[in-house]
């Protein structure tokens, strides 16, 4: 796709620069609405008794004394909600074979993992409907509880959901080429190892919240909602609490950060809103951080074994690989909890010139929080095993990690193409991302001060990942399965009388700048300062249709959007102005809020067209109608997802006495396309970065034998703080998609995505003069140790 | 993750706090930095009915030197202790410790009295007491105690105050020309509790050596000491003598390792 070049040369565009985001100001001044800023009257507090155990039958609950507490308006259990609120199951059908139960919003006669809802409680503060939680008595059976993956599937495992038969949820299997021949050929080494990868979770600094407002006299719901897809949660809350889609309406605004946090169906929101509309009046849950630990949706936990096939020189001829996953005692509504999986057969090896794959996925289920897709989904993964496995196999055959990746990735002028496993693949530099990255971290004295600095027992290493991140995804992502998951977003843009812009669009603000780049497109694109351009996302009532912001979708399709909104707009007011000037329009452009020629010079500010057509129409034709608004909505079409590339390196050094990792310095090349704005585009790719290393070195979800969750609590889940992280570097390749006139892919998860690989391959670097390596994340100080002792 | 109810006192002295104290049997607890307290209590971990705040207590505060003792008020404050002169000239040890504990939000409010009443094993004022061979001024309606922080510290969050009494202050011997100390923490990250630490304080040859982080409490082990000037090697095996933590950050042979990382470290640093 093409668009008029001066989308991105004008003089006033704003595409390209680093403008920083407007509501930067506003949020450090504390004035951000997050969904616990929002008191409405009459408002009253919602807290939950939830399952002490992993997996035990409910045998009774007493509410009596409870309800006589000071302040309770309501308590509801499992089996009051069930005419309420219809049960919900996380599968779509392009994911053949995935099964999960029906789930309810407060559990029914059985609790499968510690954390679920149990018990509602209403009362008008919080701390009385905590109160009032301490006085509900539950009687609890406890049943064995299915904890460990790699037993899940055994036959004298307790089954969760026994109509099933077993506890798989799901299972794939991938093969191209014929990996065996290629691993048996003469010359090739086969290297083996398994990789083990702790579960975790994704922190937002605001925790999830809802408040849920009931209107009778309309039948209207209201949602404040603390989350990435309104729409989505629109057609949620709508079928499964029996109202007319268009009688639900989700604000998201502000949001505090969400990481595929927020968008799932959480029982204890769905009941919060189910409590609204039977006592008629607006009801508050924010989780607490306990809560956040043991509901919200934990990613990762996969145990994988895999196999890389090399030749003497270095030319991969193959991987095969095995993931078994846990993920909880349901797949999560409605996105399904066998995406990380799938991404994981999909993606593996994806970067490099592969003729023989070969990749077995299943599905467990368990009595532990439940999994879906946190930032990265499968990616970090997926990353991690192939690159993993490459470097092992350079250090086999004596090769430069670089060298390697040089020799097997995929040429920059190979496009368009598939990967071994079928995805299509175009505008991807994986070549030059790597050259720049090496150029950039001055690679050739990394190594010799690496060399020098091991002479004095310092173990510093160097670790690389080639990656792709899936991007943009088109309907096959999720609306092709039957989720109610729009792929497309739109984007309105409106003239003000006073020349000013309105624009709303479906994509959401969750602290990364959404708002901002869609103000530098409407801005550049059409005409105005950017200070002259308010930005509305966020509501499903004063918004377009679309999916949000996720999958690194948001840039690149409501982006996408917004220029084809603008430039129909402009192409509107050009034609009022034209017969306003008595000219033809393509002889006239808009700059800095003007009418003006091609030249720049002024002919008609906005705001006098603007007036003259909304005040004084009777100075213009009759047969003129002139239409100050345009709406325009966008989707990828030729491709399922628009991949992007990066090359990225990590500089570790290595306590062998403490097993402690200190994280150097770390560089990311990425090429996401078009960069809109470098500032907003570095910070994503930082972000991403850190919570990268949070789950390579930190970040780890422990359960007891019993699926007890141990450390939920700051204090001792670690997530990565400010003053461990190193100094990030962050370089662009800019190969825009074909896909958009804008070009833009996402760039959210890459820093997330690569990251750990590039961590684990430093760290084997730095262990290799020991003979130890290391294929376990986190990677803790302790099995730091138990690694460097093994090779003793 | 809101505390239950409960009511809150706050006396203008200590007589009046013993009094409160007394008053409530055991349903009061003081409130002094509230950097454990309060969690504690939002957690629901802890439920007292009244809170009596040591805030207005004077008594509580303030660092002198007396003679060969510097005697720190209970309520005196991590950040008093990180500026004040008494404390950086005749207690070094406290001043290498301070950026270790925490974040300066918590510093600005917790007390050296919070910290030794909690208890908690893994925080370094008890460990530093143990070092330095502090004693523990105590209050209660039996009057005035002091007790030796060798004898203070029971086990997990557990010590010899009764509940009625308040700790008044540290009173800790002044370090002489002839002494040196050492200080070494391991965490995975900055200001988090130590996975192993140690503070050390030398008197000529003789060593007092408290570990912290590793055990149910801060702990010295006698047999290390007396070995430890001579063969450092030797005095680590005496670490089998302390019962090792095994949680979900490090089990019981780490942490051994890790507490003899730090004590070597610690011991090079004070000679280097
Ligand atoms: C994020 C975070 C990180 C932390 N990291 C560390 C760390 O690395 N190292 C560390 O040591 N600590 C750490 N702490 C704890 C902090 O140091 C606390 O301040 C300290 O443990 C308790 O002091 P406080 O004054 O806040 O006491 P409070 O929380 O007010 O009280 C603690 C207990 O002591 C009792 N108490 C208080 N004063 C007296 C008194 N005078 N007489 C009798 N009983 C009394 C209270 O009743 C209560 O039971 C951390 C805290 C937080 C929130």
């Amino acid at each position: 796709m093409t668009g008029p070049a001066h989308i991105f040369d004008k003089p006033n565009r704003y595409i390209g620069k680093s403008s920083p985001r407007a509501d930067a100001a506003r949020l450090l001044q504390g004035r951000g609405k997050f969904v616990d800023d929002v008191t409405l009257p009459r408002m009253v507090h919602a807290a939950f008794l939830r399952s002490p155990f992993a997996h035990a039958t409910i045998t009774a609950i007493d509410t009596a004394e409870a309800k006589d507490a000071p302040g309770v308006i309501a308590i509801y259990t499992g089996h009051d909600l069930t005419d309420h609120v219809t049960p919900y199951v996380g599968v779509l059908t392009h994911l053949k074979g995935l099964r999960s139960a029906p789930q309810h919003p407060l559990a029914v006669d059985v609790a499968r993992w510690q954390g679920e809802p149990v018990v509602m409680v209403i009362a008008t503060s919080r701390a009385l409907a905590e109160d009032a939680c301490e006085l509900v008595e539950v009687d609890y059976e406890e049943l064995p509880a299915v904890v460990d993956t790699e037993t899940a599937l055994d036959a004298d495992t307790p089954v969760i959901h026994p109509e099933f038969g077993n506890n798989l949820a799901w299972e794939r299997d991938v093969v191209a080429g014929d990996i065996d021949a290629a691993f048996a050929a003469s010359g090739v080494q086969v290297i083996d190892r398994e990789f083990r990868f702790g579960r975790h979770t994704g922190v937002t600094l605001e925790s999830r919240g809802t408040l849920c407002d009931f209107d009778p006299s309309e039948n209207e719901l209201t949602v404040y909602y603390s989350g990435q897809a309104p729409h989505m949660m629109q057609v949620i809350f709508a079928t499964h609490l029996d109202l007319p889609e268009e009688n639900v309406r989700v604000i998201s605004n502000d949001v505090g950060g969400s990481f595929g946090i927020k968008i799932h169906t959480y029982g204890d929101e769905i009941a919060t809103a189910a409590a609204a509309k039977l006592l008629k009046r607006p009801v508050k849950f924010i989780a607490d951080r306990f809560e956040s630990f043991v509901t919200d949706i934990h990613a990762r936990d996969h145990v994988i074994k895999a196999r890389i096939g090399v030749t003497n020189d270095g030319d991969i001829v193959g991987i095969d690989l095995d993931d078994l996953t846990g993920v909880g005692p349901f797949s999560m509504y409605p996105r399904t909890s066998a995406i990380e999986c799938n991404q994981i057969l999909n993606l593996t090896g994806a970067p490099y010139n592969l003729d023989n794959y070969r990749a077995k996925g299943r599905v467990v289920f368990q009595n532990k929080t439940l999994m879906c897709q946190y930032r990265g989904v499968g990616h970090p993964i997926a990353m991690a095993v192939a690159d993993g496995l490459l470097d092992d196999a350079a250090r086999a055959i004596g090769m430069d990690p670089v060298a390697v990746r040089h020799l097997n990735l995929m040429a920059d002028d190979s496009y368009p193409r598939a990967s071994a496993t079928g995805m299509k693949l175009d505008d991807l530099s994986h070549q030059k991302a790597l050259t720049k990255l090496t150029d950039i971290m001055d690679y050739k004295g990394l190594r010799e001060k690496q060399t020098e600095d091991r002479k004095n027992g310092i173990y510093r290493g160097i670790g690389f990942v080639s990656m792709v991140e899936v991007t943009n995804p088109s309907p096959m992502f999720y609306g092709v399965g039957g989720a109610s998951i729009a792929s497309q977003d739109g984007a309105t843009v409106r003239l003000d009388a006073g020349g000013a812009l309105h624009v709303a669009s479906s994509i959401t603000e969750q602290g990364q700048g959404t708002n901002a780049i869609l103000a530098q497109i409407a801005a550049g694109v059409f005409g105005v300062a950017l200070n002259r351009v308010k930005v509305t996302t966020g509501d499903t009532k004063t918004t377009p249709y679309g999916g949000g912001t996720w999958a690194s979708r948001g840039a690149g399709i409501g982006g996408e959007a917004m220029l084809q909104a603008a430039q129909a707009l402009k192409d509107q007011v050009l034609a009022v102005a034209a017969v306003m000037l008595q000219t033809s329009a393509d002889k006239l452009d808009i700059q800095d809020g003007a009418v003006t020629d091609p030249d720049g010079t002024l002919r008609l500010p906005l705001a006098d067209l603007a007036r003259t057509v909304y005040y004084r129409g009777n100075e213009l034709p009759n047969d003129l109608n002139p239409e100050l608004i345009a709406t325009r909505h966008y989707r990828v079409t030729d491709f399922p997802f628009v991949f992007t590339n990066g090359a990225m390196a990590a500089h570790v050094e290595v306590d062998t006495a403490t097993g402690f990792i200190k994280v150097l310095h770390f560089w990311a090349v990425e090429d996401c396309g078009r960069v809109i704005n470098p500032l907003l585009v570095d910070e994503q790719i930082r972000g991403g970065v850190v919570q990268g290393i949070g789950g390579a070195l930190y970040e780890e979800c422990q359960y007891s034998e019993d699926g007890q969750m141990l450390n939920a609590t700051m204090a001792d889940y670690m997530v990565p703080m400010a003053s461990e992280m190193p100094d990030i570097t962050v370089a662009h390749i800019e190969t825009p998609t074909k896909t958009s006139v804008l070009g833009a892919k996402g760039a959210g998860e890459a820093g997330t995505g690569g990251a750990p690989a590039a961590i684990l391959n430093a760290v084997n670097d730095a262990l290799s003069p020991l003979n130890a390596s290391i294929w376990q994340m986190p990677m803790t100080p302790e099995r730091v140790l138990n690694a460097i002792d093994a090779a003793k | 993750m809101k505390a239950p109810d409960f009511d809150y006192l706050r006396p203008a002295n200590l007589d009046a706090a013993l009094a409160m104290l007394a008053e409530h049997d055991g349903n009061a607890v003081p409130l002094a930095g509230g950097q454990s307290l309060m969690p504690m209590m939002n957690f629901r971990v802890a439920a007292p009915e009244v809170l009596i705040d040591l805030a207005d207590v004077a008594e509580l505060r303030g660092i002198t030197r007396n003679g060969d003792h510097v005697r720190i008020g209970a309520m005196t404050r991590y950040v008093q202790l990180s500026k004040d002169p008494i404390i950086l000239a005749d207690v070094p040890l406290i001043g290498m410790a301070l950026p270790h504990i925490a974040h300066d939000a918590i510093r600005n409010r917790g007390t050296i009295g919070g910290s030794l009443a909690l208890a908690d094993p893994a925080a370094e004022m008890p460990a530093l007491m143990l070092a330095l061979d502090a004693a523990i001024e105590v209050v209660g309606a039996n009057g005035t105690r002091l007790i030796k922080a060798d004898n203070f510290f029971l086990s997990y969050f557990e010590t010899v105050l009764e509940k009625d009494e308040l700790i008044t202050a540290v009173v800790i011997p002044t370090a002489s020309n002839t002494q040196s100390f050492g200080f070494c923490e391991l965490t995975q990250r900055h200001g988090d509790y130590a996975l192993a630490g140690v503070a050390v304080s030398r008197t000529d040859a003789k060593y007092r050596i408290a570990f912290f982080g590793v055990a149910d409490r801060a702990v010295r082990v006698a047999a290390l000491e007396d070995t430890v000037g001579d063969d450092l090697e030797k005095a680590l095996a005496h670490l089998d003598e302390i019962e090792f933590t095994d949680d979900g950050k490090a089990n019981a042979a780490t942490r051994q390792r890790l507490a003899g990382v730090a004590l070597t470290r610690a011991l090079e640093e004070m000679t280097s």
